[in-house]
């Protein structure tokens, strides 16, 4: 599975929705993923990757990882990755 | 009813062995927050923390006593000795038989636990100490103080997270004021400051990595702390026959439920614990002078507190003054509205108002009186102490100059 494909999955089971429900430009709100939600998403996404991700949920802006939307938290990942690589 | 009233003080926390050290350094608005210092730290994303320093259990307790208590419960017998040294009183007889000790906590004995994991997980080991339950129940320190101070009459502990130790003392002083119990210990004490105590709250992303800055725009987090604050609570009449010093009277407390989210506040549950305590203490809002905060450092407390308290207070809220020592000495947990009870009884007693450090950019969304970063000299008369918890449960004390 490609990163976007298993980031889909993740979100996808955190939002309770068929992966086929979650698109690129989807934001974590649209899913009707809560803060708790985002906080479980990122640990999911953590554990999946065996990367650490630096995510404050007091200033979520101000965090290096961009979790806007499914496409940038793809690209962050991928960075991540490679980063660690 | 009968009137309640304060008769001694204890604590030990970042900021001081003592309730003496503990206020001055609030005047001074020293940070009791630092590098954390404990094994495995290196594994931790937040390394900072309000850490007991100088701290030496070896020397205050002998060998039986340290195979028993936990750092939580150390630090419980240590402030208790001190409020009930400074009230004066002795148990025995009836005063004895009727006298209890409620108080809060949260985690328990988490460094035995941390330790005990650690050695059957990590180590491998097969045996334990035979006193890791006695140690580590959340319990053992308020039984530990009955023991001490010969106390028979009802004890427990409650635990609400953080906000564990407004509801011990609500309790204490609802027992004393239906009048049945004299005297009652009550506060609250926590150490969670170990790898997996630190560990588990990292796991929420909700704490700091450099500071507790309360109300400030800034801010990005709660900082933890650990230490106890234990008190005296005393019928009036009780303490005036015996010619006790007074440190201040509660006059009232109110406790709500959000019924909303496990982690996050709600105002309106908040605002009906404040305006609970001011009817439970018939009081009118406009005499309230000084509310000690919940005051996390966190983005969602600090908005959602100050928006109750403007609901609640109106037009008076800014007039009033709202700090949060957190900023100094860390969230004790389920300790923290014991800690946070002296600020309130430095106001009333000594008219000086702790303040709120760290403090640096203002936030339309916290704009009250936070009492930036210096103390600040000013007459009291009725003072709030707030604490709003995980789980959404809310106790809110009011306490008056006597």
């Amino acid at each position: 599975m490609s990163t976007q494909d298993k980031v889909i999955a993740i979100i996808a089971e955190q939002a309770v929705l068929e992966p086929s429900d979650v698109t690129l430009d989807s934001t974590l709100a649209d899913l009707g993923i809560d803060s708790l939600g985002v906080v479980e998403s990122i640990f999911a996404i953590e554990e999946e990757f065996d990367i650490s991700i630096p995510f404050n949920a007091n200033e979520p802006e101000k965090s290096d990882f961009d979790i806007s939307n499914v496409a940038a938290i793809v690209a962050g990942i991928d960075k991540l990755v490679m980063e660690k690589a | 009813m009968k009137r309640v009233v304060i008769t001694g003080a204890g604590t030990i926390n970042a900021l001081g062995h003592s309730v003496p050290a503990t206020l001055a350094a609030m005047r001074e608005g020293r940070c009791g927050i630092g590098q954390l210092d404990f094994r495995d730290v290196e594994r931790l994303a937040i390394r900072i923390g309000g850490q007991v320093r100088g701290f030496e259990a070896e020397g205050r307790f002998n060998r039986q006593q340290m195979s028993l208590y936990d750092r939580f419960t150390q630090f419980t017998l240590t402030a208790a000795k001190e409020a009930i040294e400074q009230s004066g009183l002795e148990f025995h007889g009836e005063l004895s038989a009727k006298a209890g000790v409620v108080l809060g906590n949260s985690g328990g004995g988490m460094q035995t636990l941390d330790e005990n994991y650690r050695s059957v997980y990590e180590d491998g080991k097969n045996r334990v100490h035979p006193f890791v339950v006695p140690k580590l129940m959340n319990n053992a320190a308020a039984g530990h103080v009955s023991m001490q101070f010969n106390l028979k009459g009802p004890s427990f502990t409650v635990s609400t997270a953080c906000a564990s130790s407004n509801h011990a003392m609500a309790q204490a002083f609802q027992m004393v004021r239906s009048g049945m119990s004299p005297v009652m210990i009550t506060g609250g004490s926590e150490s969670m400051l170990c790898f997996g105590g630190v560990k588990a709250w990292e796991g929420l992303r909700v704490m700091s990595k450099d500071a507790c800055r309360p109300f400030s725009a800034n801010r990005n987090g709660m900082v933890q702390g650990e230490g106890a604050g234990i008190f005296v609570f005393e019928e009036y009449d009780h303490a005036r026959a015996r010619g006790a010093e007074i440190l201040c009277e509660v006059i009232g407390f109110a406790m709500s439920s959000d019924a909303a989210d496990i982690v996050m506040p709600s105002k309106q549950g908040a605002a009906r614990a404040i305006a609970g305590a001011l009817q439970d203490a018939r009081i009118d809002a406009s005499e309230i002078g000084y509310i000690n905060a919940h005051g996390t450092g966190t983005a969602a407390n600090d908005k959602t507190e100050c928006a109750a308290v403007a609901d609640v207070f109106g037009p008076h809220a800014d007039s009033l003054m709202i700090s949060s020592t957190k900023s100094m000495h860390g969230h004790l947990i389920g300790g923290t509205g014991a800690v946070e009870l002296l600020a309130c009884i430095m106001a009333l007693r000594d008219g000086v108002i702790a303040p709120t450090i760290g403090y640096e950019e203002p936030d339309p969304e916290c704009a009250l009186d936070v009492v930036p970063n210096e103390a600040r000299e000013a007459k009291v008369a009725v003072a709030l102490s707030n604490a709003f918890a995980f789980g959404g449960l809310n106790a809110v004390l009011a306490l008056r100059k006597v």
